[in-house]
């Protein structure tokens, strides 16, 4: 139990606990100490100096992130002296930040503007001193503006906490850059943290502002939306609904009105993955091969196996991820029975991830020559797309999913937080190897947000082992413990790379604290319990298109619902010319 | 032994290394907090131009120096040590230290990095093998410094004023670096509350031509006039002498400056771009008061470790005296 105090916060008596630091008590108390540098997923760094506060007895400037409580301190966050050292900071910290302001994934929440005006800063007091700093891409993923970079080096420590260690620090002329690594044994795997980790915008999904009209000026095309489960329980935060509200027909309405044709729910396509995926640990299991079964309807996780842990590469299922199946369906089966040409349907995934780009434009995704998804859009892109085109989200009516493909079960849409895919598929495997139907389907102990959940459960007469981790750090230390122990027998394994799972994704509405990514998954689970359907393999569109479509033609499924993976060289980033911004 | 503290407390040692914290203070902290081992780190990193000292000491009283860890090693309990060595002094020193220090358990570090480098939790990062940054404090190295144990970092010159106190030879004196426009510069042991303007006397170092020295530091020691020179040196005890004709102001400055960006670990806001901002000011002679000024206000308010906070003072105190005046 820790120590009650009590401190002095600009004259008012405030009780604290001993060792919370000064900001975490003004926090409480609703007192506004502006931060750049903080994140709480972070290590405290104290590297900005914004959140500096004067201490009474000395007249002595702290920063409020570090500097812990003492009983009987005198605090006052709004002295002249604090106001001046903001100020001349925040000055210095512009005259290294490029200001791109109209395409910033921070544009209508941007801390720095705001404490501009608060503190009367003089934003062009110095001289930009990154003009000319390079613009790197990753891929077709992510793009790090290091122009905008404000050396908070927040990217580097999460990049690290992933275990991908892509960015790094590099000494030119005395002066520390944040660069991607030249290292052959390093890489990035797209999935996005150091864009929700960058308090200034420094990171961008590719195209975030370029190219969200691009889908909808296909002419003579049928442009297909379907959107992901996590982005049910996020979009909403983006037009100042609470964290956590559910707006699946709102966005359906949303979509529609932006002109999409029709409007499908990925977690229908999450539907048919737990279908495919539970076959394979079925058959595993019986087969006692390739064990465990890792699943791979994470990209991020995914180029993380086949960049850094090759040898773990034949255990990923080949099931494809629930867009991309979704995706296949909707331009074969659903083609077919609309008697459409599947070349002129275009298909448009909304993602909360920037490494689902990367995801669709892997050939081995395709079948028969197509791709089961054209463009992916974040939830961050499809904020911006409603609201360019002045939809008042808010007030939309909520519209139901068109037909063709149902309703997703419960179980597809817990897939957007972490432990979902694998409670998903535990449901489903149950009824495979058993013959009998689970009674209690709340599989509590895979939910949550600890980084690394280990469970056993026993289906029929044996107990397997299974783990679901979140947080590619946290993923590395598994696949450690593994190979330095390998009598630890896994069954099944569910990674996702972000933090809390797709709803902690690269592509999500920003801010992305703990608190918040809890309320995102809190609604998904919430919306899986009041579902009478809440099991894939009892969901009656799956059983249709498969009795109907997928169970006729074995090669037509396997080349639509499954995919193939391999060790991956390093891909690298490319340099943009600054003229072409 | 055991009142070795007492007795350094009796003399009310500051430690050497500029920032003159009380030696007993840090010594009783280190002793009374519990951990099942402790560190001393013996910090023989000298990196400020003009400080010459610990070199002096390491060449001709090395046997001191180990007989003060040694009182170190006795005095705290379960405690092992590291000499921190910049790599010159390391080359230079690093056999006989090595032969001095057989059958105690002392290991010689080969310093990375440059002037920072010498802080003392840098020290702690360093030897870890981590990068060259300061940690946040409080906690201190004296409550938690090397892998979390409670760790005595003293300067060379610290420890050789211990083995004096034991030995019962010490006089209150502490070693000065003389350095600039003169004729007789060196390392000189003369008393502690000697005036500068003794010091320069004594030592045959006071110019008769017009002139001002930089003291404390050849980095960040303060800008003195030949009237101010009626007081003790503060920070380390180095002098540098400067013939007001023959110094040209903005070099002596980019001097300074291009130090501070060498040596800077580019961590916190204020250092490192008011290190660049100051860079800035000078190669384009700028000298408007008000930008100046409020760069000094944020690197002594705000700075993350006492480099970027020590930064100002000698812009501050040459531009005050020597061109705005």
């Amino acid at each position: 139990m820790k120590k009650q105090i009590q401190i002095l916060i600009n004259g008012k008596k405030i009780k604290a606990q001993e060792g919370d630091t000064i900001y975490e008590v003004a926090k409480r108390n609703n007192i506004e100490i502006p931060l750049l540098c903080f994140h709480p997923d972070l290590e405290i760094k104290a590297n900005c100096r914004i959140c500096a506060v004067e201490l009474a007895e000395k007249r002595d400037l702290v920063a409020s992130c570090s500097t812990r409580v003492k009983e009987g301190m005198e605090i006052i966050t709004d002295s002249l002296k604090v106001k001046k050292a903001r100020k001349i900071n925040l000055e210095l910290i512009f005259a290294q930040h490029k200001e791109e302001c109209v395409d910033c994934v921070w544009r209508f929440n941007c801390q720095l503007l705001k404490l501009a005006k608060k503190y009367d800063v003089i934003i062009n007091r110095f001289k930009d001193r990154k003009t000319r700093f390079p613009i790197y891409q990753f891929k077709n993923a992510i793009i790090f503006d290091s122009g905008k970079c404000i050396d908070c080096r927040n990217c580097v420590e999460v990049c690290h906490k992933q275990g991908v260690d892509f960015l790094e620090l590099e000494e030119k002329k005395h002066l520390f850059h944040i660069v991607p690594s030249e290292k052959l044994n390093r890489d990035c795997v797209y999935c996005g943290q150091c864009i929700v980790h960058c308090p200034v915008g420094a990171f961008e999904g590719v195209g975030e502002f370029e190219d969200i009209e691009k889908p909808l000026k296909e002419k003579d095309k049928i442009v297909v939306a379907q959107f992901a489960p996590s982005i049910r329980t996020s979009l909403g935060e983006e037009f100042g609904l609470p964290y956590g509200e559910v707006v699946t027909g709102k966005i359906t309405a949303a979509l529609r009105k932006l002109g999409f044709n029709k409007v499908f729910d990925t977690s229908v396509g999450a539907d048919f993955t737990t279908s495919e995926e539970s076959k394979e640990v079925v058959e595993r299991i019986k087969n006692n091969s390739l064990l465990p079964v890792l699943t791979s309807c994470c990209p991020a996780w995914v180029k993380f196996i086949e960049f850094f842990y090759p040898e773990f590469v034949p255990n990923l299922t080949t099931a494809k991820s629930p867009q991309s199946m979704l995706g296949g369906l909707i331009k074969t089966y659903w083609a077919k029975k609309e008697n459409i040409d599947p070349k002129k349907i275009i298909v448009v995934s909304i993602m909360p991830c920037v490494a689902k780009k990367y995801e669709v434009e892997r050939e081995e995704q395709l079948f028969d020559g197509l791709k089961p998804v054209d463009y992916i859009l974040t939830t961050r892109e499809l904020a911006r797309l409603i609201m360019k085109n002045e939809i008042d989200f808010k007030k939309l009516k909520s519209e139901n999913l068109d037909s063709a493909f149902g309703e997703p079960s419960g179980a597809g849409v817990i897939y957007g937080a972490s432990g979902g895919v694998m409670e998903s598929a535990f449901r489903t495997t149950y009824f495979r190897l058993t013959g009998k139907e689970l009674k209690k389907v709340d599989f509590e102990e895979v939910r949550g947000i600890q980084g690394i959940k280990k469970a056993e459960v026993k289906i029929g007469p044996n107990c397997h082992k299974i783990a679901v981790v979140n947080g590619l750090g946290n993923a590395k230390k598994l696949l450690e413990e593994i190979k330095a122990n390998p009598k630890e027998k896994y069954t099944c394994i569910e990674v996702m790379a972000c933090p809390g799972g797709c709803i902690g994704g690269g592509g999500q509405p920003m801010p992305c604290y703990p608190e918040i990514r809890q309320k995102r998954a809190e609604s998904l689970y919430d919306i899986d319990s009041k579902k009478k359907l809440r099991k894939a393999h009892e969901n009656p569109i799956v059983k249709k298109i498969y009795s109907e479509f997928l169970d006729k033609d074995e090669k037509l499924r396997r080349s639509i619902l499954h995919t193939y993976y391999h060790k991956k060289e390093k891909e690298g980033f490319t340099i943009l010319d600054l003229n072409n911004k | 032994m055991q009142d070795i503290i007492k007795k350094i407390e009796k003399y009310k040692l500051l430690g050497r290394s500029g920032s003159r914290f009380p030696t007993g203070l840090k010594w009783e902290t280190v002793k009374k907090t519990k951990a099942e081992k402790k560190y001393i780190i013996c910090n023989a990193s000298e990196g400020e131009p003009g400080t010459l000292k610990d070199g002096f000491i390491l060449r001709t009283s090395p046997e001191k120096v180990i007989e003060g860890i040694r009182i170190a090693l006795e005095t705290i309990d379960n405690s092992s040590a590291f000499i921190y060595l910049k790599n010159d002094y390391y080359r230079e020193f690093g056999g006989k230290l090595k032969t001095l220090s057989q059958g105690l358990p002392i290991t010689l570090f080969e310093k990375k990095g440059g002037y920072l480098a010498g802080e003392e939790t840098v020290i702690c990062e360093a030897i870890e093998g981590k990068a060259l940054e300061p940690r946040i404090k409080p906690p201190f190295p004296a409550e938690a410094g090397l892998w979390g144990y409670p760790t005595l970092v003293n300067n060379v010159e610290t420890f050789y004023a211990i083995a004096q106190i034991d030995q019962g030879s010490y006089r209150n004196e502490r070693f000065y670096s003389i350095s600039g426009d003169t004729a007789k510069p060196g390392v000189y042991e003369l008393p502690e509350d000697w005036t500068l303007k003794e010091v320069l006397e004594q030592t045959g170092n006071l110019p008769d031509f017009d002139f001002f020295v930089q003291a404390g530091g050849g980095a960040v020691g303060e800008i003195l006039l030949p009237k101010e020179l009626n007081k003790k040196i503060e920070g380390m005890a180095t002098i540098i002498i400067f013939d007001k004709k023959k110094t040209d102001l903005n070099i002596l400055m980019r001097k300074w400056i291009s130090f501070f960006l060498r040596e800077n670990c580019d961590k916190c806001t204020p250092c490192r771009e008011g290190a660049l901002r100051i860079e800035e000011l000078l190669n384009e002679k700028n000298l408007n008061q008000v930008i100046w000024q409020d760069l000094f206000f944020v690197l002594e308010n705000t700075s993350f470790c006492p480099l970027g906070k020590s930064m100002a003072l000698p812009f501050s105190s040459l531009i005050k005296k020597l061109i705005v005046k």
